[in-house]
């Protein structure tokens, strides 16, 4: 049976995850030659709900398009994490938005306020979801920057560039400190504070 | 232009597909999951000197669409169960009149506006017998982004051949999914085009037999006049009573597809040779079974898979070829059994058909699959 590494981008509809699933099937796929394939959920409103994006990424032919336990789970609020929380297998790791996540029912967790640091740091809260596709790029481990670099160039509205590459590397550079720290403490959670800037 | 790698969503994909075939003429109204058909088209056709169009509603779209078919150009709509539908009716009148087009239904839960957002197979018995009166069809169907690309340049292609409107049903899962796609140079891409005639306008006989019971097709505008009507006609096209016109026309209307079956029939087959449970899916679900089979195979089970890409008319010949093998025929679908029905007559007793039904707008998943094929084999 092929390999398979499994991620599921989920929190409120709106909050580009969809946006960022693309952007990481791109880097992945194309930038790095993986076999990819990333689907999507979403209700029938056109903002709010629950919203969720999903990769699976191999080296191989994937038969089977949707996960089937997460290596992974980006959750950009508290009801995702709730939900999707049990998706998640043995040995795989949670990243949380702790600007919206208190709670954190899951043993494996990277707690980051992606949110608040966009907004705080960045000045724009829009750019929450690229800097959590950083982080979840550099702690899955399975592309390099310069792949995201580069998809997230392709992908994002002109003028914006700057911005959003700021936030992929501050996103980038926390994910790593965390994947670090996870693996060299055998820690079972890393807490990233605004202060730690 | 070189081929080109892109990560694409199956509606995407179609879209590609459609131009590569020679597609020029788009008609639709936009409707979850296959409004990305209609976006993609409105921005690729005029790139590419094609018309795109939104209509007022579904009836007009493939009405406009038969429309820009006599008129000569290549061209399709695409929906979703609620549209389709509204397309029977002149699905039926493009088979009568014998104009060649493109129907995409990407399926989504029904019946009605049903689950529009989520996956389903509920439409493989309406596509076949959706339009009224007694006709032959074609019905392709893909499960994944690459297949969704040349499914549709093949739905072109037998559309024209055989002067037919040809269907591609997709579902939610595979019309939405991204997947990395090889883009072909144009040239690469075997192009059909529809039969014309070498004759002068006077001496055109429109609805004429021809050894392979299509007819060659005048575009209008071009001096060859004929008439086109949705009642049975004569060969000249106009409408007839005679029983000595009707029989005719009708048997060539089912010859034309059924002397061509082996070259429309098409399926893939995995691990079959020795298997002793065959499961026969299509769509989303066959990739599903795909990894069933692998599962299945590392536990002793001798499992194989028969994936359908052409729906309709029904792969008769692999079915029974399997059947004569295998202890079990396992028939997954999201729906309440219908391709698994066309199983049943064809095993005629053969072999044992087991049905796994799903319609709770969620993929049927390898394990549940896998259990199913431990629970037939006992």
């Amino acid at each position: 049976m092929e390999r398979r590494y499994e991620i599921r981008l989920s929190g409120y509809g709106g909050q580009g995850l969809i946006l960022i699933g693309i952007i990481l099937a791109e880097a992945v796929g194309l930038y790095e030659g993986k076999q990819v394939v990333q689907t999507q959920s979403y209700g029938p409103e056109a903002r709010g709900g629950a919203s969720r994006s999903e990769l699976v990424v191999s080296d191989q032919e994937i038969d089977y398009p949707k996960p089937l336990g997460l290596d992974l789970l980006l959750a950009m609020n508290q009801q995702s994490l709730n939900l999707y929380c049990g998706d998640v297998k043995e040995g795989g790791i949670v990243v949380a938005d702790s600007t919206f996540c208190d709670q954190f029912p899951v043993s494996r967790v990277v707690k980051i306020p992606f949110t608040r640091l966009a907004r705080e740091q960045l000045g724009r809260e829009i750019v929450a979801n690229i800097m959590a596709l950083g982080a979840v790029g550099a702690v899955s481990g399975i592309v390099g920057f310069e792949s995201l670099k580069k998809a997230v160039l392709n992908r994002v509205p002109k003028g914006t560039e700057d911005l959003n590459l700021k936030a992929l590397q501050m996103g980038w550079k926390l994910g790593e400190k965390a994947k670090r720290e996870l693996v060299k403490e055998g820690r079972e959670e890393y807490i990233i504070s605004a202060e730690e800037l | 232009m070189a081929k080109v790698e892109k990560l694409l969503q199956g509606n995407e994909a179609v879209v590609e597909g459609a131009i590569a075939a020679g597609c020029r003429f788009y008609a639709g109204y936009p409707i979850t999951p296959s409004t990305e058909i209609a976006e993609r088209m409105a921005w690729r056709l005029p790139q590419v000197g094609g018309i795109f169009i939104q209509m007022e509603d579904e009836l007009a779209s493939i009405a406009a669409v038969i429309g820009a078919s006599l008129a000569g150009a290549k061209a399709m709509t695409a929906t979703s169960g609620p549209g389709f539908s509204l397309m029977q009716e002149n699905i039926g009148f493009a088979c009568e009149a014998e104009v060649p087009c493109v129907v995409v239904d990407v399926m989504r839960g029904g019946p009605s506006t049903g689950l529009p957002t989520m996956p389903s197979q509920g439409d493989v018995m309406q596509a076949r017998w959706g339009t009224h009166g007694d006709h032959p069809v074609i019905v392709l169907s893909a499960s994944s982004v690459p297949e969704c690309f040349w499914m549709t340049v093949r739905a072109f292609n037998l559309s024209e051949k055989y002067r037919t409107p040809v269907i591609l049903l997709l579902d939610e899962v595979v019309g939405h999914m991204r997947e990395k796609v090889v883009l072909p140079d144009p040239k690469d891409v075997e192009v059909v085009d529809r039969p014309r005639p070498t004759m002068p306008p006077e001496w055109y006989i429109p609805y004429a037999d021809t050894p392979s019971g299509v007819p060659p097709m005048a575009p209008f505008g071009e001096g060859y006049r004929y008439h086109v009507t949705g009642l049975i006609h004569d060969v000249r096209g106009f409408p007839t009573s005679r029983p000595d016109e009707i029989g005719p026309f009708m048997e060539r209307l089912f010859r034309k597809i059924s002397a061509n079956f082996p070259e429309i029939h098409l399926s893939e087959e995995f691990e079959t040779s020795d298997a002793e449970v065959v499961v026969i899916a299509y769509g989303c679900v066959a990739r599903s079974a795909k990894r069933a089979v692998k599962e299945a195979r590392e536990r002793g089970i001798k499992a194989g898979l028969l994936k359908l890409l052409t729906l309709w008319p029904f792969e008769r010949p692999a079915v029974e070829r399997l059947a004569e093998k295998a202890k079990v025929l396992l028939v997954p679908e999201m729906n309440m059994g219908q391709i698994s029905r066309e199983v049943k007559r064809v095993n005629q007793g053969r072999s044992r058909v087991v049905t796994l039904n799903k319609v709770d707008g969620t993929l049927i998943t390898p394990g549940e699959i896998v259990e199913k094929m431990e629970e037939a084999l006992g």
